[in-house]
């Protein structure tokens, strides 16, 4: 409803405008009259309606042309103040004004159509490029575990008497980490797929961030082993209301997108705090940070960093801002003035008062 | 019980498989149904010692199927469930389910649901001291020691812990928790129990953010794990 108003809006808008710049070129015309002749008038009625043509819908231009012809006729032509024309010559320059004012009108629409269309030809071209990119990467991610599977089962299954105890055990253990991952990224488009369809409810409860924290950072503690980790937490940071599971694929996604980015040997800090009705969590490194350029795509869906190697969706951050989004929070990403980058999330919700439970 | 029967009601061909291999290597006799019907006329022609019974089944929801089942059968229920689905879960553990699972579960993990499940059913309160690990607790004289040293618990805490710990290896949701311990007005003052899990995991646990006895199952309730 909101936009059909904001449309009829901008429509009698320049229907107004239209009908006002007409006008206001005669009233000009008409005090300068005694210098330049009422035939010159119509040129610069016409100049005055190529304009309109430009900028506005057809509908307003068509207007302020038979406008204009009138007001030519009527306060122009002799004999003034009335629309009959005694001339034969003015007869004729009255009927060419008119259609040269239609043509115009008609002329620059069918341009205007013709550059909307154009448009939407290129719109079509980013969506299908998107897709593309979509496809590939998604695809990617998808089929490489896939086809470690088949191709490990095969193995056991046609080669097994080849294969010595050592190759079978790595073939299962392939198979196993392939599987990890397909489900992983099965879980990744499942949650982008509960954000883009608009239906994602908030299951809020009482939240104990730091048990969220170490349960995360336990989950992903293989991942984590060649960097140093440290979590920093007030020993009262109250409860937050909110919705814990997606909470944790926050903080899952994050960390996890650390230990891949983060080089060996290099820290990553992880903190919560509280400030007023705030829950503020951040996480950062002294790795490389991010390319100064694409900071501000790395939350774009399907968006990968260009210097990044093969492998990822580019769904995990855009997933962390849309769950964080869902919480009326903000997430931004910026690189640390020494080194690496650091994730800052901001969740305004009720916070638990402990002081009111008894303890006896 | 020598080779318990477990009755498997599950319409996926390929996880049926999976549990008749990962049983049967481990000593259970199987039997399967396709459908909740199917399912609820297997169990009671042949009463079995346990049922894995999915959520998802083609004919029926498997929340009516275990309805219908408890109405006469007293042995464990472990449901079969996919992600994200907590709320179906507290269901149905509401409704006399045992356990759960969530697919893709690791086979250890069913294995030792399995276990704790059957042994919770024959076990008996007989001894009043139970240990784990370093921790000891007495159930008749209510002292809980660890590493040979006295811990004071509130008696809320105690409450707790030794509900927990009586059903050892099984969830107990939050609501069962906050009904038991507080009282039926509680059941929506979920931070109480936060607030108490925190502080009973600083008194037993080696590291309180690693718990290794109280284990969290997020968006539904609580386990303990012994580790024995």
């Amino acid at each position: 409803m909101l936009k059909l108003n904001t449309y009829l809006n901008t429509k009698k808008y320049q229907f107004f405008i239209a009908i006002l710049s007409v006008i206001f070129s005669a009233f000009i015309s008409y005090l300068f009259l005694p210098f330049i002749g009422y035939k010159s008038v119509a040129i610069i009625l016409l100049f005055t309606l190529s304009l309109l043509a430009m900028l506005f819908d057809i509908g307003a231009v068509l207007i302020a042309a038979t406008l204009s012809a009138l007001i030519w006729d009527f306060f122009f032509i002799p004999p003034l103040f009335a629309f009959s024309i005694s001339n034969t010559d003015d007869k004729l320059i009255f009927a060419m004004y008119f259609v040269i004012a239609m043509v115009n009108a008609a002329l620059t629409y069918k341009i205007k159509q013709n550059d909307k269309i154009v448009q939407q030809q290129q719109q079509k071209e980013n969506t299908i490029k998107l897709y593309n990119t979509l496809l590939n990467s998604l695809s990617h991610e998808l089929k490489t575990p896939i086809a470690t599977i088949i191709g490990a089962t095969d193995n056991l299954q046609d080669n097994a008497t080849n294969l010595s105890a050592n190759n079978k055990i790595e073939l299962i253990s392939e198979i196993s980490k392939a599987s990890l991952r397909l489900n992983h990224n099965v879980e990744n488009l499942l949650n982008m797929s509960r954000l883009e369809s608009g239906t994602l409810q908030l299951k809020k409860d009482w939240c104990d961030v730091n048990e969220l924290i170490y349960n995360v950072t336990t989950q992903l503690k293989d991942n984590l082993k060649l960097h140093t980790v440290s979590i920093l937490i007030p020993e009262n940071l109250p409860f937050f209301k909110l919705d814990s599971g997606l909470l944790e694929t926050i903080l899952y996604n994050l960390i996890l997108n650390s230990s891949i980015y983060v080089p060996p040997k290099h820290n990553i800090h992880i903190s919560a705090i509280q400030t007023n009705n705030q829950l503020v969590l951040a996480i950062e490194d002294d790795g490389n940070g991010f390319p100064e350029n694409e900071v501000a795509f790395v939350f774009d869906k399907f968006y990968r960093l260009k210097s990044s190697s093969t492998g990822g969706t580019g769904l995990g951050l855009s997933i962390v801002k849309g769950f964080v989004e869902a919480h009326n929070g903000i997430i931004n990403l910026k690189n640390k003035p020494t080194s690496g980058a650091k994730f800052t999330i901001i969740i305004p919700c009720e916070i638990a008062n402990l002081n009111s439970v008894k303890n006896d | 019980m020598i080779n318990p029967t477990i009755l498997v009601i599950d319409d996926e061909a390929q996880i049926r498989k999976l549990l008749q291999i990962t049983l049967e290597s481990n000593g259970f006799k199987t039997t399967y149904a396709i459908t909740g019907k199917e399912g609820i006329i297997v169990a009671a022609n042949h009463p079995p010692d346990l049922i894995i019974l999915d959520i998802g089944l083609p004919d029926m929801n498997g929340q009516e199927v275990l309805k219908q089942l408890r109405e006469w059968y007293q042995k464990p229920i472990i449901m079969l469930s996919v992600q994200s689905d907590e709320e179906s879960i507290v269901t149905a553990l509401d409704n006399g389910a045992n356990d759960y699972l969530i697919k893709p579960f690791r086979t250890g993990e069913l294995l030792a649901r399995i276990k704790t499940t059957l042994r919770n059913n024959i076990l008996t309160e007989s001894n009043p001291v139970i240990i784990y690990k370093n921790l000891e607790i007495n159930f008749s004289t209510r002292v809980v020691k660890k590493q040979n040293e006295i811990i004071k618990l509130t008696s809320t805490e105690y409450n707790l812990l030794s509900l927990l710990v009586k059903s050892e290896g099984r969830v107990l949701t939050h609501q069962f928790l906050l009904r038991e311990v507080w009282g039926p007005g509680y059941i929506e003052q979920s931070q109480y129990l936060r607030v108490f899990i925190a502080q009973l995991r600083k008194k037993i646990e080696a590291n309180s953010n690693v718990p290794e006895f109280i284990i969290t199952e997020s968006g539904i309730g609580y386990r303990f794990i012994s580790g024995n």
